[in-house]
């Protein structure tokens, strides 16, 4: 389900360099509202660089970022105050219960009757059996669950998934997948997603974004895409990307 | 500026509190021992000293304010160091909170957790050693306003430094009151130090609150206008370390340190 508002995320020639290396260069992205959109690619493509410029923990070398039509560079706090993430190289502290984190993340957030959203999240992450339990101590599919909440505290209009089902069971990783698609379908937010299971990618995004070496090398419907370039599956088209990393030759 | 991150941040603090003894221990227990060893060492100088100068209110209440600034910095940076320990900068800078409310946050919980300390102190001094803040007279307050505004300066650059040089650098911010304690004349006038090192002590607020302490262990009068300056240059310090964290924030952001910060990838 998508939407013709204005793009809850917008990006536009975005780079990054460090010295004469560039990260990131010239890449555009658009998320609209209702929409998953897949950002893929080899190891060191630039798809974390890419998110850690949206969350505004990194500065781009050059480009824009408008995030539900603020600008990020202008307006850093009002345009994070409208994403949220979960990464699962960015977990929340293990010395916090899981309630405790809800309730400090709300705050830092500036949440609205904190108290109230926080049970809320815990029951529908089904997480009230585990409110006392500090997040250390949790499985990794029970920590994804907590970073999915702690993700929604805010009522993101743009979601941030770095990866989110890695590591986890294929049960977890479909509730999950359940859930992020859920919330895309209430046409409130869009749902940037990084992941390198193609089969995930195809079943849940809308539409995929390719990346090898800074740059977005495809776009397009990850259930037509392949086809389009002459590959079977999204994950031969995925290795023909990597490949094309390697050797410097465009995939067919 | 908004209360809700600040909260947070002071709230995150709290709940560890709450949950660990060993963190809420720290924060009285070696200033305690302090006071308890100046107390008796303060008492036999009083006993072999010359009549006419107490030892008590000179060196214990010197003891005493030290220790307190010291918890002063402590606190900041042990409040900052738990991000540091927990791999939270990512949670927290990719947040919509502002450096400044980050920083009040910090000044917020060492300021609060530093007066547990000073409270325990000030009881374990007045019933055991005879100590009040009163013996110092409407001068307790500017002593303990400045110390407190240059602990927390000194926190604030301390969290700097780690923030720049990462982890492993955390040794850096223990020795700092050790380093500083020299130049202020904690234990002794400043006249008796050489040239280069009184000229150090002028641009440090905290020699100025010994050297009051002394007058007034001597009976003689504290030099008011010294006093509030030393304050003054004590806040002024204060904002040069809000302004040196937030520099130190924007090079961080550049450069992707706090996208990768961890104890082992920084350098």
């Amino acid at each position: 389900m998508t939407s013709e508002a204005a793009p809850v995320l917008a990006v536009s020639g975005l780079r990054k360099a460090y010295g004469a290396v560039l990260a990131v260069d010239r890449v555009d992205i658009s998320v609209a509202q209702g929409e998953i959109v897949g950002l893929l690619g080899p190891n060191g493509a630039g798809k974390t660089t890419t998110i850690n410029m949206i969350l505004g923990v990194l500065a781009p070398s050059a480009g824009s970022i408008r995030i539900d039509g603020i600008d990020l560079a202008a307006h850093r706090s009002e345009a994070i105050g409208r994403t949220n993430f979960a990464a699962v190289y960015a977990p929340l502290p293990g010395n916090l219960t899981v309630e405790q984190n809800l309730k400090v993340f709300g705050l830092i957030y500036s949440v609205p009757r904190l108290k109230a959203r926080v049970e809320s999240l815990l029951e529908t992450y089904d997480l009230l059996g585990l409110r006392k339990t500090k997040c250390g101590l949790l499985s990794s599919g029970e920590q994804t669950r907590v970073s999915l909440a702690k993700a929604m505290l805010n009522q993101p209009r743009l979601l941030l998934l770095d990866e989110p089902t890695a590591s986890l069971d294929p049960s977890a990783a479909r509730d999950i997948r359940a859930r992020i698609r859920a919330f895309a379908d209430t046409g409130e937010a869009g749902v940037l997603w990084t992941s390198h299971n193609m089969a995930e990618v195809e079943a849940v995004c809308d539409r995929v974004l390719f990346l090898s070496r800074g740059n977005v090398l495809l776009e397009g419907d990850p259930k037509t895409l392949p086809a389009l370039h002459g590959e079977k599956s999204l994950e031969d088209l995925f290795v023909a990307v990597a490949k094309e990393t390697l050797t410097g030759q465009e995939p067919a | 500026m908004r209360i809700g991150p600040i909260a947070g941040v002071i709230t995150r603090y709290l709940f560890l509190l709450s949950g660990s003894p060993a963190r809420v221990l720290p924060l009285f227990a070696w200033a305690t021992l302090d006071v308890v060893l100046w107390g008796f060492i303060t008492r036999y100088l009083d006993q072999v000293g010359n009549a006419g100068f107490s030892f008590v209110p000179a060196l214990l209440g010197a003891v005493l304010l030290w220790d307190f600034q010291t918890r002063v910095l402590h606190g900041v940076s042990l409040t900052f160091f738990e991000d540091v320990w927990s791999r939270n900068f990512l949670n927290l800078f990719a947040s919509p909170m502002r450096v400044s409310e980050y920083l009040t946050g910090l000044v917020a919980t060492g300021f609060v957790s530093s007066l547990v300390g000073l409270s325990v102190m000030l009881t374990v001094a007045w019933a055991v050693f005879g100590l009040s803040l009163a013996a110092y007279g409407a001068a307790a307050l500017p002593f303990v306003l400045v110390l407190v505004l240059f602990g927390l300066a000194l926190g604030i650059f301390g969290a700097a430094v780690v923030l720049r040089f990462g982890p492993a650098s955390e040794w850096f911010v223990w020795p700092i009151p050790g380093i500083v304690s020299p130049f202020v004349g904690v234990f002794y006038p400043v006249s008796v130090l050489p040239g280069w090192m009184r000229a150090v002590s002028h641009i440090l607020p905290p020699s100025y609150v010994f050297e009051g302490l002394r007058a007034v262990a001597a009976g003689k009068g504290v030099a008011w206008p010294m006093l509030w300056t030393a304050a003054a240059m004590a806040a002024v310090y204060v904002l040069l370390a809000g302004l040196f964290f937030a520099w130190v924030h924007r090079y961080a952001v550049r450069t992707g340190l706090i996208a990768r910060y961890s104890a082992e990838s920084v350098n």
